[in-house]
Formats: C-alpha cells, sequence, structure tokens
C-alpha cells in the first residue's frame, strides 16, 4: 500500500479506507458516519415519497402514485404472491416491501450525486437487514409448524433412514447458517465491489489524465469505461435490491410451506 | 498499518479506517436495524392499508364495470327477443290480415256481382215492362187508326158515310177483335 508521503506522481488505489468516514462524533465504534447519514435520508424520502403518493388513494392514479404502484406490485404480486402463496403472502408484504424499498434506494445512492454512496458497502446494514429475515422466517416456521416440527420439516419426506441425519445437519447448516451470512455478503460484497470499481476508474483516470502524455488517451478512456461501469452499476443495484427480496420471500415462504 | 487516511489519533480509532470491510461497525448496525424498523413500521400502518385498499377499491370498480356491461349484454339480448318476438307477432297478423283482406275482397266481389245481376234484372224487367206498356199503347193507337182508316175506306168504297153507324154499332171493334182471334168471316156491310 502507498504512502501519502509518497511522489504526486505515484498513483494510491483506493482501498477499504474509501469507505470509513465518520462525520461527527469519534471515528471509533459509535462515531456517527456518512453511510448513517444516507440510511436516515433514505428512510425519511421513502417515508415522505409512499405517504404522499397514497394519500389521495386514487382509483385512476397520478404519476406518482402510479410509480408507487408499480414498486408495490412488483414486490407484491411478481415476488411475494408467488414466492409465498396467495394465502398467506399478503402479512409479509409490508416487511418485503420495506426491504425493497430502502435496499433499492441505499443502492442507488451508490452512484447518484451527491450521495455517490452505497449505504450497503458498509456490512453493518446487510447484517441488520438479513437478521431481521432470518429472525421471521424462523419465527413464521415454528409458529406454524411448532417448534419441533419446524425442525422436522426440514427434512424431505421419504428418505431412506440412513440419510435422515447427514441430510438435516445440511439443511440445519443452510438453514441456521448460510442462508443469512450469504443474503448479507451477496449485498454487501456487491455494493462493495462496484463501488470500488468505479471510484478505481475515476481516480485511475484521473492519474492518467494528469500525468500528461500517451497516458491522457488512456485516462479518457477509462473515464468512458466509467460511465459505462456507472450504468452497469444501476443495473447491479436494482438486481441485488430485487435478489435480496426475492431470497427473503423465499426463505419465509419456504419456512411455511407444507412440504418442505 | 498505515493508509492514505491518516486520523489525528491513532490507536483505537484508526482501527476502523482499515478494519477488515466484513467486520460490522457497531452503531451503524444497530442505526440501520432502528431506521428499517422506523420504515417498516409506517409502511405496515399506512402505505400497505393505503395501497391495498386502492388495490381492493379498484377490483371492485372493474368487476363493478364488467357487471353493469353484463347486465347491459343481458338488457339488450333480452330487448333483442322481444324485437323478435313482435316482429314474428306481425308477420303472422300481417299475413292474417293479407287472409281476412283476400276473402274480403272475394266476398265484396261476389256481392257486388249479385247486387249486379238483380240491377241488370231489374232493368231487363222494367224495359220489358216499358216495351210492354208502349205496346199496349201502340196497339191501342193502331186500333183506332186502323178502325178510322178501315171506315173511311170503306166509306169511299161504299160512298156514304158509315162513320157514325160504325161507331155505334162497334163494328170495326168486333172485326178487329175477330181478326186478332183469327177467325174473320165476312159480313155483310149495311145488311143490319
Amino acid at each position: 500500500m502507498s504512502l501519502v508521503s509518497a511522489a504526486p506522481s505515484e498513483y494510491t488505489a483506493p482501498g477499504v479506507e474509501e469507505f470509513w468516514q465518520p462525520l461527527f462524533g469519534t471515528d471509533g465504534p459509535w462515531a456517527i458516519t456518512r453511510p448513517m447519514l444516507l440510511m436516515a435520508i433514505s428512510a425519511g424520502l421513502i417515508i415522505w415519497f409512499l405517504l404522499a403518493t397514497t394519500r389521495k388513494k386514487a382509483l385512476v392514479p397520478s404519476r406518482g402514485q402510479m410509480s408507487t404502484e408499480a414498486v408495490y406490485g412488483l414486490v407484491r404480486n411478481g415476488i411475494a404472491k408467488d414466492l409465498i402463496g396467495s394465502k398467506e403472502f399478503l402479512r409479509f408484504v409490508p416487511l418485503l416491501f420495506s426491504l425493497f424499498m430502502i435496499i433499492l434506494v441505499n443502492n442507488l445512492f451508490g452512484v447518484l450525486p451527491p450521495f455517490s454512496y452505497p449505504t450497503m458497502s458498509r456490512i453493518g446494514f446487510p447484517i441488520a437487514l438479513s437478521l431481521i429475515v432470518w429472525v421471521v422466517f424462523h419465527a413464521v416456521g415454528m409458529k406454524k409448524h411448532g417448534f419441533i416440527g419446524y425442525w422436522k420439516s426440514l427434512v424431505p419426506s421419504g428418505l431412506p433412514k440412513g440419510m435422515i441425519l447427514p441430510i438435516f445437519f445440511l439443511e440445519l447448516i443452510t438453514d441456521l447458517f448460510t442462508r443469512p451470512v450469504t443474503l448479507a455478503l451477496r449485498l454487501f460484497g456487491n455494493m462493495f465491489a462496484g463501488h470500488i470499481l468505479i471510484v478505481l476508474f475515476i481516480t485511475g483516470g484521473w492519474y492518467m489524465l494528469t500525468s500528461g502524455g500517451i497516458l491522457v488517451i488512456a485516462g479518457g478512456v477509462t473515464w468512458i469505461f466509467a460511465v459505462v461501469m456507472t450504468l452497469f452499476e444501476l443495473l447491479v443495484e436494482f438486481l441485488q435490491a430485487y435478489v435480496f427480496t426475492l431470497l427473503a420471500a423465499l426463505y419465509i415462504g419456504g419456512a411455511i410451506a407444507d412440504e418442505h | 498499518m498505515q493508509a492514505s487516511f491518516v486520523f489525528a489519533e491513532g490507536g483505537e480509532e484508526g482501527f476502523w479506517a482499515t478494519a477488515a470491510p466484513i467486520i460490522p461497525h457497531p452503531l451503524e448496525f444497530f442505526f440501520g436495524l432502528a431506521t428499517f424498523a422506523l420504515l417498516y413500521f409506517v409502511v405496515k400502518a399506512k402505505v400497505v392499508p393505503r395501497l391495498e385498499q386502492i388495490y381492493a377499491e379498484r377490483t371492485a370498480a372493474i368487476e363493478g364495470g364488467m357487471n353493469k356491461a353484463e347486465e347491459a349484454q343481458a338488457q339488450a339480448q333480452a330487448a333483442l327477443e322481444q324485437y323478435q318476438a313482435q316482429l314474428v307477432e306481425a308477420r303472422a297478423e300481417a299475413s292474417r290480415i293479407r287472409e281476412d283482406a283476400k276473402a274480403q275482397g272475394a266476398q265484396i266481389i261476389a256481392e257486388m256481382r249479385e247486387q249486379a245481376a238483380a240491377d241488370a234484372a231489374r232493368i231487363t224487367e222494367t224495359a220489358h215492362k216499358q216495351i210492354e206498356a208502349e205496346r199496349q199503347q201502340a196497339v191501342v193507337s193502331l186500333r183506332g187508326d186502323v178502325g178510322r182508316m178501315s171506315t173511311e175506306l170503306a166509306s169511299r168504297i161504299v160512298g156514304e158515310s158509315l162513320e157514325d153507324e160504325a161507331r155505334q154499332r162497334g163494328i170495326v171493334e168486333r172485326f178487329l177483335a175477330e181478326l186478332e182471334s183469327g177467325d174473320v168471316v165476312r159480313e155483310k156491310v149495311g145488311d143490319a
């Protein structure tokens, strides 16, 4: 890792420290950080927008209401209803809709000025959301099947006797550990890597543009790529919000399904 | 490990700048939980009920519209059936009227024919009567003329006037009557 004191011509690649942006207070474990501010702003924006666009409850919707209804319809019918089933999906729609909205807006903050920071690249946030999903899908599963019945329902019926125990342990690891961890890490990793990639393209391009010579052309190309990467990142940001919500619905649906 | 971001104080506080990115920052974690909880409760209490209400109302409106359309279609069908029934009835009535008219026409023609025949008979009868009357008149007139002319003729032949006597005696009448009956006999004139 290069040092600050190095010569100005030396390029410093963006690293982990790029994401540590304490705003005030200490910069220890209880520091108020930039992603926290973004999280608060996003929640405020979402609450304001959702309340404002649904206040009239018009049968023929305005443009704002129509956009809210479109996103709501995607989560309600495209995710919740399909994966949980039309009988019980409705009580999980608030959770899934909230998840989708908060992840989507915070992800979009990653490329939208003046925010330009993906909140979910700080793993504390994805872990918080995954933890909620994890608690919810175990809780509703146990409520439906009973505590013992829930663990029994992990093993598919009709297995030969010798296979039951190994499969049970595999399913146990999946349910207790793999699912929440991958849920959090997938979102975090995508946002973290995407952001660092864009920062790399932009700072690297700038370094080359200011270096003179043939590097100027390379710097221009790099900046064009930065734009392309940003557009690509937009897609990834939407997809990750969708995937997180989809998997949350899948886990909930699996937990309350009659047959595992 | 020193990075390009160097904070004024090192030690414990510098840890978060270079910490492995998968170590969650505690306050960020709790803040994330709290913020999401707030959002969730607003969405659950306000947003989703509103949107579900819109969904339900819209579905009801669409179904209501469909019911209305079905009703209108049923009404149209009923009207069409009624119209067709009326049309059949009207056709039957028209055919009946036509039959009636035909029958009436035939009757009228028959009546008129009958009347014409009666008229013709009456006219013929009248004409006959008239002819008969005229004939009678002619006979009477002729009889007078013939009598007079015969008498006159006889007078000339005989040379004297028989007129008065002839009249007195009704010779001419008798002669004519005999003439009509066909047995004319010679009679001596002036022999009486």
